[in-house]
């Protein structure tokens, strides 16, 4: 209880903020979503399995589950129109939710084609139309003060070439390198978009990529979503409170 | 006029007739209409996020298909949505004109609908039922099952967008949605804001033309059966912001122009100005504008090529005189210009000598 305590006083920003989440049903997405509901945020998040997502979403009242595929085209409207329709406008997307190409993971010359497609359709092009359908949401919240955040979860193998992890480097590269464009073209609207790496947890993806893996050196995603969260008030752009509508006790003017 | 067929929210050739406050017409690209507006304007568009507000279902007393257009809802809030008013029509699909679509079976309260296809999951199971039968017997009032969440999910698994005979192939949501599209609210896509990209929304600032949205629940614009189009617009739930409210006095203060995108727009911002006041928050717009209509608010529109027959060119009577919009409705017959959601546009100012007029009157 201690633990939680300190989270609700480490981020009173996050209160009432409305977040949505992918990938939010394991590893960093799940600690995502779990410490933005304790610190009072709305929350709605997105994953593949109904029973998973009924699962978190049982376990934390007041959550919105939403079930879905953010690598298949047809999904990402109507995921968006869930994430917006529920809350009632966004403040925050996280593109969480990413795919490894092929497992175990292989050299490129050994990476079938499909492996490959899969991991940018997951990892770049998921977040890519998910942010682009979710970006009038975003931006009215902008306009009405309250600032608005992409979080796209990035990785050290974005930026080192790390041999076997080609498909996920290259499209993680690419969402690195879409984040920073989109967030150079968004500051005008007051909206900004940050990749973040979380470094090396101790989730079923790392379990998934490295088996052998020693989990004591890895960090928990609680841990590293507590980070985020910290990166995420501190880079919020401009007034952050659902209390920046400007109060209109009589009314405007509108004659001539 | 043409019937634009392609679902292209911008293309390149797109027209746009400037009908000025004198009543008179010139014509330009349509990519270039920031060029006619002045530092200081105000644009304001409705933001709104389209629906998939057709449903197919299965009428349960008769087992019939039957398409369910979702037409109306009471208020904004993200939980209501159990009751919506609803337009219900016979078997068939976007590639019958609504005008000789068959009836569906009658309809009576506690008539049970399942919507989708028979075999489908816990997730996204869809069923209501008529809760009422409205002004006209197609006309009803429509109870969903379940938690506003489930609800949701259901629209989103079953619902498609409000489809147009005139189209070639069937419309996705993405090919209704505007750039700013934000909440889900609309039943038919606010669509004079298919004007905008992100590049004009950019330019807006360098020219120091000011941007604002507001929120209104867009309603149908046609069912194709005169009695019911008799009933349009049906009431429209719609916010205007704080910060638009002060946006717009800004504007008036520097002898800006309100430019609204769109009728949606102009019966927003009219409804909460109605008494010479702008209310900011929640409201419902249940007036219909014409040519007798003051505008308080709203100085120019920029709004899609409308047929005289229609509400929307009801709407354009409020800001030119019935001689001017004869002549600009004869030189976009003779121009070439393309109608419906994804064809050309015009941009009307306020002829003010219209309010002297109505002064007068």
């Amino acid at each position: 209880m201690k633990r939680q305590d300190e989270d609700r006083g480490s981020h009173r920003h996050l209160e009432g903020i409305r977040a949505a989440v992918t990938g939010g049903t394991s590893g960093l997405g799940l600690a995502l979503v779990r410490a933005l509901y304790r610190q009072g945020a709305r929350v709605a998040f997105v994953a593949r399995h109904a029973s998973e997502v009924d699962a978190v979403a049982r376990s934390l009242p007041g959550t919105f589950g939403i079930v879905g595929d953010i690598a298949l085209k047809a999904d990402v409207h109507p995921i968006a129109m869930q994430i917006v329709g529920n809350l009632g406008g966004l403040d925050l997307l996280v593109n969480n939710a990413s795919s490894l190409g092929p497992t175990p993971l292989a050299l490129l010359g050994d990476t079938d084609c499909e492996d490959l497609e899969l991991a940018f359709a997951t990892n770049l092009l998921g977040p890519f139309r998910l942010t682009k359908a979710l970006l009038g949401a975003l931006t009215a919240s902008a306009r009405e003060g309250r600032g608005s955040i992409v979080l796209n979860v990035s990785s050290d193998a974005a930026a080192t070439p790390y041999p076997r992890w080609g498909a996920y480097g290259a499209s993680k590269a690419s969402l690195l390198h879409m984040s920073r464009i989109w967030d150079e073209e968004l500051a005008s609207e007051t909206v900004r978009v940050l990749a973040l790496d979380p470094g090396d947890m101790d989730t079923p993806l790392h379990a998934l990529a490295v088996p052998d893996a020693d989990r004591t050196a890895l960090k928990a995603p609680a841990v590293a979503a507590r980070e985020m969260l910290d990166a995420i008030v501190a880079a919020w752009p401009g007034r952050r409170r659902s209390d920046a509508e400007p109060v209109l006790t009589a009314g405007l003017e509108v004659g001539r | 006029m043409i019937a634009a067929d392609r679902p292209r929210q911008r293309p390149r050739d797109a027209k746009l007739l400037l009908v000025d406050a004198k009543g008179r017409l010139a014509h330009a690209p349509r990519s270039r209409f920031l060029e006619y507006l002045r530092p200081g304007d105000l644009l304001v568009a409705n933001d709104a996020a389209t629906l998939p507000a057709s449903l197919p279902g299965i009428h349960g007393p008769t087992g019939a298909p039957i398409e369910v257009r979702l037409a109306g809802r009471s208020s904004l809030r993200p939980d209501d949505v159990r009751t919506f008013s609803a337009v219900v029509f016979g078997a068939g699909d976007f590639r019958t004109r609504t005008e000789d679509r068959p009836l569906p079976p009658a309809l009576l309260p506690g008539d049970h609908v399942a919507f989708g296809s028979a075999v489908a999951s816990s997730h996204g199971l869809l069923t209501g039922r008529v809760r009422a039968v409205l002004e006209h017997p197609r006309l009803v009032s429509l109870n969903f099952d379940g938690e506003p969440r489930d609800i949701w999910a259901g629209l989103a698994r079953v619902g498609r967008p409000i489809q147009y005979a005139h189209l070639r192939a069937p419309l996705a949501l993405w090919d209704v949605w505007t750039s700013i599209a934000a909440l889900p609210a609309a039943f038919e896509a606010p669509s004079a804001s298919f004007v905008l990209d992100w590049t004009s929304i950019h330019a807006m600032r360098q020219r120091d033309i000011r941007f604002a949205t507001i929120t209104l629940a867009a309603g149908i614009s046609s069912t194709g059966d005169p009695d019911l189009d008799r009933l349009l617009p049906f009431d429209e739930p719609y916010r205007i912001s704080g910060h638009a409210a002060v946006a717009i006095q800004r504007a008036r203060a520097k002898s800006g122009r309100v430019v609204a995108i769109g009728t949606t727009v102009v019966r927003a911002l009219e409804h909460a100005g109605r008494d010479g006041t702008l209310r900011t928050g929640e409201g419902v717009a249940d007036q219909r504008i014409g040519p007798t209509s003051p505008l308080h608010v709203v100085d120019a529109i920029i709004s899609g090529t409308h047929e005289p027959d229609s509400s929307h060119y009801q709407m354009l009577r409020a800001f030119a005189s019935d001689r001017v919009l004869a002549e600009a409705s004869a030189s976009l017959e003779a121009e070439g210009y393309r109608t419906h959601e994804f064809g050309d546009s015009v941009l009307i100012e306020k002829d003010f000598r219209l309010e002297r007029v109505r002064a007068a009157a």
